[in-house]
């Protein structure tokens, strides 16, 4: 998918007035983080789950490196086989590789953030291959022509309306808005498509070291249909992805489903292991696994090796108020919100996504919520900090915060500034109570009013009251 | 494919700060594997039994409960017949010995897009969450699972575990380790992509009914 970062800040403009957004983005928010409340405030152990999962997080990323080979072993021993991509490019040559040897005309996909990541769909079907997408929300956007919004609900920015819409154009009419009609057609349309694949190609949330196996959590069965139906099966998945033994991905789906939709459990969760076996009567023939760096390797040397304890699990976005205000398509990559911000610049580029880690209040929201207790401001902010370091911040801002800086570390000069300021603005709003432009803040002011301040600062009503006692 | 592998090992240890493992830190990961550190979870007073059954139900499962396994036919029968459902039926082998009813159409074969029912023997059973563990096996082919419009699943009440962890033995069930696929399902399949709205049915089965044996 290109990367349209750059973007940022018209795209969120036209975000916050598109109205079928905006109604769809109310509708979503509210959803997510009472559900997910709900189920944390019955668990007791939730939060000694969280440090459990990022401390174990935190050990497999230390030992990397011997967990991915004991899992290529037992993926071999159990008569899969793993391939190893460096980047994007690699691992799309790897997939058309064996596309083109089993001589592949229709690939069923599960829903994969990675296959996002590295572009896979283009590349299938510029190779001339039918994709057809089975997760209802991926074959929602994929009739739209766009890419998802949201890591875990990728269609959460279209409205009912507009799904219709999209149906009556792809099966034909008569045109039907309830939700059931539409689930139903979406079932009928993919039914057949799922019996006619010659590779199915699905994500893995997780890989089991000790077994050799795939782990895939889907509410719909879509995955399970694409990977057992298809005659090749294709995992396509991060190397962050490995975890030890089944037991420890046990600790990870305890918190995925409660983050993720606010379920205690998700319908499906299946553990795969290698192709079809002697005695089986169905499952695929082969079984690939495509292991993909892409930048991750080298993220576990620095600051930001935490962000790969990412479970991908969306909840960081579902509780972040930009996210919520502007949607999943602003951001102009695969990873929306919080953590799409930390990971765009680290996987392409700190220049090319600048906007993404400044789009941040630093409420923290996200990183209280974050199963794995991924710091994510600190991550933003290290980021803002390496853009400065690599003179990416653009000259005017650079100005402002080296101003800033003299400012803020010279109290007596700070105090001095504000009095004066907050003079001049009482006296400009004194009338109406609000001030509609300030110089220097005309962006904020856009689109709302500041408050008059009060004429005196806090501290100098401090001195005075002290003074009176 | 080889140089793409060990470039991704050796940018993994530089960033680490150091090379391959010596064979002592190793054998701790080996150990560690073997006997996996006990992770957080949730305790319940709950009896198995009955927090199944609820958890099930609180995601529109149905549950019927017989007392013997000679009852499971006639369990299936009524509820194929109160909902209506045609009996285009896939059962798998592990329950073909059953006395199933003459006028059903069945067979033990994988699930072609025209079977309608199918009726899966259980491996076991999560009370945790009210969770079913399905495991593939000639007995249990997988699409069983999936392509059938419904689905019955029979379980005997002594399959049920207390947590995921005491489930997890199936992988020593057989000497090639784990099964070709575990499926842990808890209920029928759903669907919230448009407008967050629950759905069921959305490619898997519409109804999932538990005949539980005990
Ligand atoms: S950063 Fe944390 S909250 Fe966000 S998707 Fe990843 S695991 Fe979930």
């Amino acid at each position: 998918m290109d990367l349209h970062s750059h973007e940022f800040q018209s795209r969120a403009r036209t975000a916050l007035h598109d109205t079928s957004l905006q109604q769809a983005l109310d509708q979503a928010r509210d959803g997510f983080v009472a559900k997910r409340a709900a189920q944390v405030a019955e668990l007791s152990e939730f939060e000694a789950l969280r440090e459990a999962a990022a401390q174990l997080k935190d050990h497999i990323l230390e030992h990397l490196d011997d967990y991915l080979e004991r899992y290529e072993t037992a993926v071999n021993a159990a008569g899969g086989h793993v391939h190893w991509a460096r980047d994007d490019a690699e691992a799309r040559r790897i997939i058309l590789d064996i596309c083109a040897r089993v001589d592949a005309r229709t690939v069923t996909k599960g829903k994969s953030m990675v296959s996002e990541e590295i572009g896979l769909n283009e590349a299938l079907i510029e190779a001339g291959l039918k994709v057809v997408e089975t997760d209802l929300g991926e074959y929602i956007i994929q009739l739209a022509g766009e890419a998802p919004s949201h890591i875990i609900a990728p269609a959460v920015h279209k409205t009912r309306e507009q799904v219709a819409d999209l149906f009556e154009a792809a099966h034909g009419g008569p045109r039907r808005t309830e939700i059931s009609d539409l689930v139903d057609a979406a079932r009928q349309a993919l039914r057949g498509r799922y019996f006619e694949a010659d590779v199915g190609i699905t994500g893995g949330n997780f890989l089991i070291a000790e077994t050799g196996s795939s782990l895939i959590v889907t509410n719909e069965g879509n995955g399970d249909l694409t990977q057992t139906l298809a005659r090749v099966h294709i995992v396509t998945a991060g190397i962050e992805r490995v975890v030890p033994t089944l037991h420890d991905a046990t600790l990870f789906l305890r918190l995925l489903a409660r983050s993720a939709t606010g379920q205690e459990t998700e319908t499906y969760t299946t553990v795969s292991t290698g192709p079809r076996r002697l005695d089986d009567l169905d499952g695929p023939e082969e079984y690939h696994v495509v292991l993909v760096d892409n930048g991750r390797s080298r993220m576990l040397a620095g600051p930001f090796r935490a962000m790969l304890r990412c479970i991908r699990c969306g909840a960081c976005m579902n509780h972040c108020p930009v996210y919520g205000a502007i949607g999943g398509h602003a951001y102009g990559w695969v990873y929306p919100g919080p953590m799409g911000s930390v990971l765009t610049p680290l996987i392409k580029g700190l220049d090319l996504a600048y906007d993404l880690p400044n789009a941040c209040t630093l409420n923290g929201r996200c990183a209280s919520v974050c199963p794995v207790k991924i710091p994510l401001p600190d991550l933003l902010r290290q980021l803002r900090h390496a853009q400065f370091t690599q003179a990416i911040t653009p000259r005017r801002q650079r100005g402002a915060l080296a101003a800033w800086r003299v400012v803020a570390t010279r109290p007596w000069l700070y105090h001095a500034l504000e009095r004066v300021v907050a003079r001049i603005l009482a006296r400009l709003g004194a009338r109406t109570g609000r001030l509609r432009r300030v110089p220097g803040a005309h962006g904020w002011t856009l689109g709302r009013d500041l408050p008059t301040p009060a004429a005196r600062t806090f501290l100098e009503c401090w001195h005075h009251e002290r003074e009176k006692s | 494919m080889r140089a793409a592998r060990d470039e991704i090992l050796a940018t993994i240890r530089q960033s680490l700060g150091r090379g391959p493992l010596e064979p002592d830190a190793t054998a701790v990961l080996a150990a560690r594997m073997a006997a996996p550190p006990q992770h957080p979870r949730p305790a319940f007073e709950e009896d198995l039994t009955t927090r199944t059954i609820r958890k099930l139900e609180s995601r529109s499962a149905t549950v019927a409960r017989v007392a013997d396994w000679t009852d499971v036919p006639r369990a299936a029968e009524q509820f194929r017949t109160e909902n209506g459902i045609e009996p285009r039926v896939v059962i798998g082998a592990g329950l073909a010995a059953l006395a199933w009813p003459s006028h059903w159409s069945w067979h033990s074969g994988p699930a072609a897009p025209d079977a309608v029912l199918s009726v899966t023997p259980a491996f076991a059973a999560i009370a945790e969450t009210g969770t079913l563990m399905l495991v593939a096996s000639p007995d249990s082919p997988t699409t069983h699972n999936f392509v059938p419009e419904h689905q019955i699943v029979v379980l005997k009440v002594e399959q049920i575990v207390r947590h995921f962890e005491d489930a997890w033995w199936c992988r020593q069930q057989t000497g090639a380790g784990l099964p070709r696929v575990v499926n842990l399902v808890s209920g029928p399949s759903r669907t919230a992509d448009i407008e967050q709205t629950i759905q069921l049915g959305a490619h898997g089965p519409r109804r999932l009914h538990v005949i539980l044996v005990g």
